[in-house]
């Protein structure tokens, strides 16, 4: 064998090696929560609120809690976001003063949750009086989801061939029409994958939620959004750390009920995405 | 007689460099104009002007007259200028839906929604630009598919869709083999009792080919303009003489 054949050899094994230390963890991370909790799900755990100082029963409101944080910081994150991205890439010109916006974008997705959890809480909960509650919530998560929303609908955006745009224009459309039917239609994937990957995270957070909408125990479903609502990712904590005598099944159990609605949040992505691809014919 | 296009005293800038320089040029209804010279003189430029796609550069700016049928197109929208003026650019540039959605993008642009409309209008632009017959049982399939000389046709057809008076064409034939490049010619001819086109080449046998008469461009100054046979057989500035015969270029 030449040198440059052991040399791509030797390349390809050492990047086996470094995909498997990334895939490992993962595969073991979700094999040991499913094999710890898997004994505790069942359908009364997903339909039943819990009981007995949470150590029986379900998780019910928990479960309906995420759920309604998520879809209600989708419904506030996702058209400022990218409305505010289309701003960014298709109107605002370059200058000093666009391009420090675009900045502070990109370093706001690095601020820590908790920082977004005493800011909703300074300025919703407390400044706002709209108190513990989804709103305040679900606005806290959005806030922490629009960066990543923000950042990667421009860059699906910006990946759309200048030449689209031209040829939209030159037939006499406007700025706007071409930006509709011309530049949106294959974003979207890439829009899609920044938005849900943004949620997911916003879905198994705690911090941001902590003081702004979570619940320690709440087994009654919330009557409006200036209720508060338990949460899976708090009530996780809360059952982790702060009962004693919890049975470990039923924190594995919670934590695997966090996962699949996870991957079922990905797995609509993944069938829109595919539905929109099909859409743009090469 | 009134002029198709017509520009005066036509300055163009990119930032600080200045790409034309004094620009007079009429052109005329129905004819085949065509613009010669080496890169870098400013040929381009002077085709995005009219249509003013120029103005998507935020460093350009203008001075001078550009007149379309006699008005100013200064008081002319974007929208409806670029309605009236089509380009055809260098590469095929299609967009990546069905053939029939390329044609029809343009209509649907101007608010037509009636189906048999758009059959009607997509049919008939197909036709004018020769590209008909090969793609009548396949409009449902992606443009992207087709052959580079049929696609630089669609975009012909797709220009024309819009009911333009004047069709810019950009180095058209740059990518495609020469029967691609005929077939285009051809369809040129075809165009010309109905439009007014102005044909950007780098290929001065092109030009001598399909253009009723010829500028020459050099580093953003017209030198000459006349009749094709007149400026390939005895141009009258020596400069034009050495571009035509390959002395530089």
């Amino acid at each position: 064998m030449s040198g440059a054949r052991i040399r791509q050899q030797v390349a390809f094994i050492l990047m086996g090696i470094v995909t498997s230390l990334v895939v490992i963890p993962i595969v073991l991370t979700i094999w040991y929560v499913v094999a710890n909790g898997i004994s505790a799900v069942s359908l009364d755990f997903i339909t039943q609120p819990p009981r007995n100082g949470m150590r029986e029963g379900g998780i019910l409101p928990a479960i309906i809690g995420t759920v309604i944080l998520i879809i209600g910081t989708m419904l506030l994150s996702l058209p400022v976001g990218v409305l505010s991205a289309i701003y960014l890439v298709e109107y605002a010109g370059d200058n000093l003063f666009t391009r420090l916006i675009k900045l502070s974008v990109v370093n706001l997705s690095g601020i820590p949750s908790i920082v977004y959890g005493l800011f909703g809480l300074a300025v919703f909960v407390v400044l706002l009086r709209m108190g513990t509650s989804i709103l305040a919530g679900c606005m806290t998560l959005a806030i922490m989801s629009l960066p990543v929303i923000i950042t990667s609908t421009k860059e699906a955006l910006e990946a759309v061939p200048a030449s689209y745009r031209e040829i939209s224009l030159s037939l006499g459309a406007t700025k706007w029409q071409t930006v509709r039917h011309c530049v949106l239609p294959y974003a979207i994937p890439g829009i899609l994958t920044g938005t849900v990957l943004s949620l997911s995270r916003a879905a198994g957070e705690t911090a941001p939620i902590l003081f702004t909408v979570a619940a320690f125990y709440l087994p009654r479903l919330p009557r409006g959004i200036f209720d508060q609502v338990m949460a899976l990712p708090y009530h996780l904590y809360v059952i982790s750390t702060q009962i004693p005598n919890m049975p470990l099944a039923l924190s594995f159990a919670t934590a695997f009920v966090l996962i699949v609605l996870v991957f079922l949040m990905n797995l609509v992505s993944i069938i829109l995405r595919a539905h929109y691809r099909r859409k743009k014919q090469w | 007689m009134v002029a198709a296009v017509k520009t005066t005293a036509l300055n163009c800038w990119f930032g600080t460099n200045q790409v034309l320089k004094d620009v007079n040029i009429e052109i005329q209804h129905n004819e085949i104009f065509g613009i010669i010279g080496p890169a870098n003189s400013g040929k381009t430029t002077f085709l995005r002007a009219i249509n003013r796609l120029n103005a998507l550069v935020p460093s350009y700016r203008q001075t001078g007259l550009i007149q379309l049928a006699e008005r100013d197109i200064a008081e002319i929208e974007d929208t409806t200028l670029r309605r009236r003026v089509g380009i055809i650019f260098a590469l095929p540039q299609v967009l990546p839906i069905s053939i029939f959605d390329n044609v029809a993008y343009g209509p649907r642009m101007h608010g037509i929604r009636n189906r048999s409309t758009l059959e009607q209008i997509v049919e008939r632009s197909l036709r004018r630009a020769h590209l008909w017959e090969e793609v009548k049982d396949r409009l449902g399939s992606p443009a992207i598919k087709l052959s580079g000389g049929q696609q630089q046709r669609l975009c012909i057809a797709r220009t024309l869709a819009v009911e333009p008076e004047v069709i810019l064409y950009d180095e058209p034939c740059s990518g495609l083999d020469p029967i691609s490049t005929a077939k285009v010619e051809e369809t040129m001819q075809q165009l010309k009792e109905r439009y007014t086109q102005i044909l950007v080449t780098n290929n001065t046998k092109q030009a001598a080919r399909v253009c009723d008469r010829c500028a020459f461009f050099l580093i953003g100054q017209v030198i000459e303009v006349d009749q094709t046979s007149v400026l390939f057989t005895s141009p009258k500035d020596q400069r034009t003489n050495d571009y035509i015969t390959g002395r530089f270029g």
